[in-house]
């Protein structure tokens, strides 16, 4: 429990100056290092052609994110394809199928890594680091844009002062947003993290593998190799950046990923640490800290919650086990040096943020420790993914003033702008996808044995399946890993879920918010609706729990709480 | 044209801003950074960054931070490994909690330990019996090291009390007392073993 404690606590503490931090780097005003920040963007946007300090429209900006993404997109795929005949590939990886280099290309580009190719048996050294990494750098950055211009806008743009009702509104610039916080937010706090990752013992190294001969000759291995390489930069990014993506297979499970119990602090740490900055960075970014205290203590409640749970279902043994060893917490898939407390709570934290990196394997997790993973992917909003938890976040704020305002009689209206029929269109669409796309893909998977892939038996193979889909749609990436998931109808199907995931979840939100910022701003009287206040906060915890929990309720019965009564003796 | 911060942009940069975002992305996020970050990490920690490789007479033998089997009586052993131990193939068993063929693995396992080592099954440290998260869990909690320091005493014909002072001299704690679990690094303590033999 300390460590739990103690962990959310560091979180916080770091969060609050690097949200701080984070609004200044979205804000125009110089800050601290500005000379040479400013020294080192200068030539990139002469390369760009682009003006920095030229404000967007809503439109332009979702033009330039979505431009930007296919640009990146295609350069990746075709490197993918095409690694077999290019440098930087020592042991003659070949290229990719088409339809896994499309979902490995499309899972790193919507900020995913959900990965389907077995480990890094089969990315050369160029794939992972020019493909891979870079990705892994930018997309979390391009969805913390899309929050700022989303946020810009439900304030009514950076020119809201000067402009009139139906003009277009400055939602700020796309390209100097993600150049700025790249390198004056991103890219200093991942170098730092992976240095000291390396102290604790995770390889920095470009030599190749490390041959070593295993000390009991007798056991039936002569020769071990040791994988090795710039594995600390890598796992630092997947980590601040929700991305999830590990260098080994097993991801930070794998001792020389994740070596020592501090080092296992300081990744579940960054895991978290970005979207709670993030929340704080709201404050700075729309004047408005009392908002952001309600998201923060609505976030932290449902996280509380659920990472709760996960560690008390951890905390019984595994059934398996009963009656074999002592009894004790299960450890099936765990790690000695982490033990099974460190493991429920970064498998809560990941699925809770859509980081999906885990040190430890999920498919081996007791039942309910499982539904609370696939509780924190549906939801997506309890810190979610970096920008796009806030974003899912305001997705169920609307839909809780909307409510809100028919149970009080009044047009329902954010910050004074009227919420109408064209937004509340919008938003009933994306709130349609998770259910239809999850429930229909998971159903026809089932019904088709031979596309299912389970690889294990019962209501856990529901359970498997409907996982990959929910971490698919929540740009999570972890995995119930047994699924046999390197299939064409796997890759396919989950890129369809993985891009609906991210644009439409991410695009349709910065619509609206777009629609509302011009509109006219209704002055504030003592009966509007407060969504600042504890009340609100309780009617958005309740539409979240409804909404997403209740759509979902059948499957759970189907799947974790079935396993979990079978096991009941 | 005019391009006053006022005159806002409706087209978003076009299509030449995102081409060579799209390279200065690759030449910064993928090349740039994580070269940097390698280089930054092998000057200051060469040891840690290499991969914390343990030498022994000049013999390479493996990891302190990868599992590595071993058979002999006289050696501590280590968790069951879904990879076979083979670092290219890390992997845990991805079996849940349900699935029969972990009860059958567990059920097997359980019994040869405790044939092994002369316990009862209920006595038997549960890691010993599960499979670790990548197959190459390096370490041994101290009581599943410490269940097998009579057979370790045997085969080497020592004292029990020696094994279990090499066990205790041995344990890595929880960081502050807090973070992670107490264990022991099974490579290390076997060449701990060995060294005892040879005199070192």
């Amino acid at each position: 429990m300390t460590a739990t404690l103690l962990t959310y606590l560091i979180a916080i503490a770091a969060a609050v100056p690097l949200g701080w931090w984070l609004a200044r780097v979205l804000s125009t005003a110089p800050m601290p290092g500005e000379a040479l920040f400013a020294a080192i963007e200068r030539p990139l946007y002469v390369a760009l052609g682009v003006d920095p300090a030229r404000g967007m429209t809503w439109q332009a900006y979702a033009r330039a994110f979505v431009l930007s993404n296919l640009v990146l997109g295609a350069f990746v795929y075709a490197l993918l394809l095409f690694q077999g005949m290019l440098p930087l590939n020592p042991d003659g990886i070949p290229g990719m199928s088409w339809d896994l280099a499309l979902h490995t290309m499309v899972s790193f580009l919507t900020n995913t890594n959900q990965q389907h190719y077995s480990g890094q048996a089969q990315l050369s050294y160029l794939s992972q680091l020019a493909g891979i990494v870079t990705l892994q750098v930018v997309t979390p950055m391009m969805g913390l844009a899309i929050a700022a211009a989303m946020l810009r806008a439900l304030v009514g743009g950076r020119n809201a002062a000067a402009a009139r009702e139906g003009d277009p509104r400055d939602v700020g610039n796309y390209y100097s947003d993600v150049i700025r916080l790249t390198l004056r937010a991103f890219l200093p706090l991942a170098l730092v993290l992976s240095l000291l990752l390396t102290a604790q013992g995770v390889p920095s190294t470009f030599a190749g593998a490390a041959p070593a001969t295993p000390l009991d000759s007798g056991a039936g291995m002569t020769e071990q190799v040791i994988p090795i390489g710039p594995v600390a930069p890598m796992v630092a990014v997947k980590q601040l950046g929700t991305n999830g993506g590990g260098w080994y297979g097993p991801n930070s499970a794998v001792p020389l990923e994740n070596p020592t119990p501090l080092s296992n602090l300081l990744q579940t740490v960054a895991i978290i640490l970005l979207p709670i900055a993030a929340v704080f960075m709201v404050g700075g970014l729309t004047g408005r800290r009392r908002l952001a205290l309600m998201i923060f203590a609505s976030m932290l409640l449902m996280s509380v919650g659920l990472t709760a749970l996960a560690i008390f279902a951890e905390q019984a043994p595994n059934a398996a086990s009963l009656g074999l060893a002592e009894v004790a917490a299960n450890m099936e898939g765990k790690e000695v040096r982490f033990g099974s407390e460190s493991s429920a709570l970064w498998a809560a934290l990941t699925t809770q943020t859509s980081n999906g990196s885990v040190n430890a394997m999920h498919d081996s997790l007791n039942p309910l420790a499982g539904m609370a993973a696939i509780s924190g992917m549906l939801i997506n909003a309890i810190w979610g993914g970096v920008g796009c938890g806030l974003v899912n976040f305001f997705v169920y704020v609307l839909l809780a003033v909307f409510l809100s305002g028919l149970m009080i009689g009044r047009t329902p209206e954010l910050f004074g702008r009227k919420l109408e029929v064209h937004e509340m269109r919008l938003i009933s669409l994306l709130v349609i996808l998770q259910p239809l796309l999850l429930l229909g893909l998971s159903a026809f998977t089932l019904a088709a044995p031979t596309l299912t892939g389970n690889s294990n038996p019962g209501f856990h193979g529901v359970s498997q399946v409907f996982y990959e889909y929910t971490s698919a749609f929540a740009n999570n990436g972890s995995g119930f890993e047994g699924l046999g998931d390197a299939t064409s109808w796997w890759n396919l199907s989950c890129v369809a879920v993985l891009l609906v995931g991210r644009y439409a979840g991410l695009l349709i939100p910065l619509a609206v918010a777009g629609s509302l910022s011009s509109k006219r701003v209704a002055p504030s009287t003592r009966a509007s609706l407060n969504v600042e206040g504890p009340v609100f906060a309780a009617t958005l915890l309740a539409v979240i729990v409804l909404m997403t929990l209740l759509c979902f309720l059948p499957v759970f019965a189907l799947g974790p709480i079935a396993e979990q009564l079978s096991l009941a003796r | 044209m005019q391009t006053s911060a006022h005159e806002l942009d409706t087209r978003g940069g076009g299509l030449r801003a995102a081409l060579a975002f799209g390279v200065l992305a690759v030449l910064l996020g993928g090349l740039v950074y994580p070269i940097a970050g390698t280089l930054l990490g092998g000057w200051t920690f060469p040891a840690q960054a290499g991969g914390s490789l343990v030498s022994v007479d000049g013999r390479q033998v493996g990891s302190a931070l990868v599992a590595q089997p071993f058979s002999a009586p006289g050696y501590f052993q280590p968790r069951p490994s879904a990879a076979g131990y083979n670092p290219t193939a890390a992997a845990g068993s991805n079996y849940a909690p349900s699935n029969p063929a972990l009860r059958e693995r567990m059920a097997a396992d359980a019994a040869a330990i405790a044939e092994r080592d002369g316990i009862t099954l209920a006595t038997v440290p549960v890691e010993l019996i599960s499979a670790s998260g990548g197959g190459l869990d390096p370490h041994l909690s101290p009581a599943g090291a410490r269940v097998q320091a009579a057979r370790i005493a045997r085969a080497r014909g020592i004292d029990e009390a020696a094994v279990l002072a090499l066990i205790d001299a041995h344990v890595e704690r929880a960081w502050l007392g807090v973070f992670g679990a107490p264990r022991v690094n099974v490579l290390l303590l076997n060449l701990a073993l060995d060294q005892r033999a040879s005199g070192h």
